[in-house]
């Protein structure tokens, strides 16, 4: 009795403001738990200084390398892919079949490229002395938080959406809750809904640790290694530049830090392809719809709002900016995931985690139409284990009386049938539309805005944000202002 | 009556913490007509029967309470029966690469 006396001096219960409190005190919290002042970094109307506000990070790439290498993170192989690409190449016209390599990120101390992301982030906590550090995430961002805490001696909470409300949570997800714990940090269960974010501010408002959000520059900055690494494996291995990287695109990090990345080492032709697993017809803040899609992260539900919309974040200014980075952006199904990784695991002797492989299934069907002389990166694997397999996830989908069967991927239907491809031949990309995506980018950036009011710093940073020149900036400004 | 669950026992505990009227305004209509729900695990500070409030100690130190729910909570998530959809993808490839 004595003890939880003396327990409850030390912690304080938590009490739950109301929704719309929380939400008014977002940005003082957010600044806090950040150690960054946003508002240093606008210009003009609506623009900011990107670059300003990613250099203010303050590390330099050879920085990030050490601070990464002190803590095991980075440095992974890129696995020459020889059968796979014999296989190509046995299906592709002549003289096509380009090379395809492999960034086995899952060598990275917590099982994925997350621990690129997470490292910076704790480093800074840890540099400006913080207790502790805090994540809303369900994917792997919540176990490479929990590594690197462990690793520098800082407090860990991982938020995770995890259950729908009967109580039913994805293998995957549970899996990942799992070894947050096995590495020590606090996890918090929820239920399914943007009161994530609700919650993130509640205990970094409660606990005020530092706030590892995967939209801080850190968090993107973390990521520039593993496009520079690329870079250079490619450079020694091959002697050349790669034609492409097949990016897994979600919330937009990984195409961002990727692509910065191969430009910080020189590279300006690398083509930076996005995909993602097509789950369109679902609703991600929906209780019913939360446990009908197998794939937990890099799937349309976030890559497409990201995309339009990076600042929908939980920071101010998202340093995730896909659409500036992206050249192509294609999905795949669900089915061909699964069977690019049982693909992987049978003819490469590689099984690694079915969400890493989605740029694998589009590198599949991208490379037969590249020469043969071309090298084209698949940039992630991730961790495989019990509930994070195909083997789990598609059972569990069945048991949500989803139809999993054998066909060819115009069969897929998120929510309602996986069809898992029997041939090789099966698999094919949907491409999205990017000027379409630079439409509705531009059409939410200036949603409550007199184009009139524009100066020339907001029309180049627009024409920055979306990969065009200001030409085109300028015909949409006019045909808006009419 | 239920049996009182020792001190020291890991538990997971059970709360509300947003009722469907004070959630968010942007949801879906299945997920308005629905509580937003935490579960968290830790040790048990205080004896306390199975349903009822709890106070739990989490990994990083903090207290909370809410319903006691699951003691020893399992982690229960495995790969499940085989899965015959996957179960042949490969061979066809392979003799491709033999040919």
């Amino acid at each position: 009795m004595k003890r939880f006396t003396a327990f409850t001096e030390r912690g304080v219960d938590l009490s739950y403001p109301t929704y719309e409190e929380m939400m008014q005190r977002k940005n003082e919290i957010i600044q806090r738990s950040l150690n960054i002042d946003f508002n240093q970094f606008k210009r003009g109307t609506i623009a900011f200084d990107y670059e300003g506000m990613m250099t203010q990070a303050g590390y330099s790439m050879d920085d990030i390398i050490q601070i990464q290498r002190q803590s095991h993170v980075g440095n992974t192989p890129l696995l020459e892919l020889k059968n796979l690409t014999e296989l190509i190449r046995r299906i592709s016209p002549k003289g096509k079949g380009a090379t395809i390599v492999m960034k086995d990120e899952a060598a990275n101390p917590s099982g994925s490229f997350k621990d690129r992301r997470a490292s910076l982030a704790v480093h800074e906590a840890k540099r400006n002395g913080f207790a502790g550090v805090i994540a809303a995430t369900s994917g792997n961002y919540g176990a490479a938080v929990a590594s690197q805490a462990a690793k520098k001696g800082l407090k860990c909470i991982v938020l995770q959406e995890t259950y729908d409300s009967r109580g039913s949570g994805q293998p995957e997800i549970l899996e990942k809750g799992r070894k947050c714990e096995a590495l020590g940090a606090e996890v918090i269960q929820l239920s399914v809904g943007p009161e994530l974010f609700y919650m993130a501010l509640l205990l970094l408002d409660q606990t005020h640790y530092f706030n590892a959000s995967l939209y801080s520059p850190y968090a993107i900055a973390g990521v520039e290694t593993l496009g520079y690494e690329i870079a250079q494996q490619v450079k020694e291995q091959f002697g050349r530049e790669p034609a492409a990287v097949c990016v897994t695109h979600a919330g937009g990090g990984n195409v961002t830090g990727t692509a910065r990345g191969l430009q910080k080492f020189g590279y300006q032709h690398t083509e930076i392809i996005g995909v993602s697993v097509d789950l369109s017809g679902l609703h991600m803040a929906s209780d019913r719809d939360f446990n009908r899609k197998s794939f937990t992260t890099g799937h349309t539900g976030f890559s497409v709002p990201f995309t339009v919309d990076p600042d929908r974040s939980d920071v101010p200014r998202n340093a995730a900016r896909p659409l500036r980075y992206l050249d192509r952006f294609v999905t795949v199904t669900q089915g061909e995931v699964f069977y690019a990784t049982e693909l992987l695991a049978k003819l490469e002797g590689l099984e690694r985690g079915p969400a890493g492989n989605t740029s694998l299934a589009a590198a599949l069907v991208l490379a037969q139409n590249m020469d043969q002389d071309e090298v084209l990166v698949v940039q992630e694997t991730e961790y495989t284990g019990a509930g994070k397999h195909p083997i789990a996830q598609l059972n569990f989908a069945k048991k949500q009386g989803i139809k999993v069967i054998k066909g060819t991927p115009e069969a897929n239907l998120p929510g309602s049938c996986i069809a898992i491809p029997e041939h090789i031949q099966q698999l094919r990309v949907s491409d999205i539309d990017l000027n379409r995506l630079r439409k509705s980018y531009l059409n939410s950036v200036l949603k409550n805005v007199h184009v009139q009011k524009l100066d020339k710093q907001d029309r180049r940073f627009l024409s920055e944000e979306i990969n065009k020149d200001e030409t085109y900036i300028q015909t949409y400004l006019a045909s808006k202002s009419q | 009556m239920l049996q009182n669950i020792e001190e020291g026992t890991w538990v997971e505990i059970h709360q509300v913490i947003l009722k469907p009227e004070g959630r968010s305004r942007h949801l879906p209509e299945d997920s308005k007509k629905v509580p937003y729900e935490m579960r968290a695990r830790g040790i048990l500070l205080q004896a306390a029967r199975l349903q009822e409030t709890a106070h739990i100690q989490t990994l990083s130190g903090r207290i909370i309470s809410g319903k006691l729910v699951q003691v020893e909570p399992r982690y229960d998530h495995g790969f499940g029966p085989p899965v015959y959809e996957l179960m042949h993808i490969g061979e066809e490839e392979k003799r491709m690469l033999e040919k």
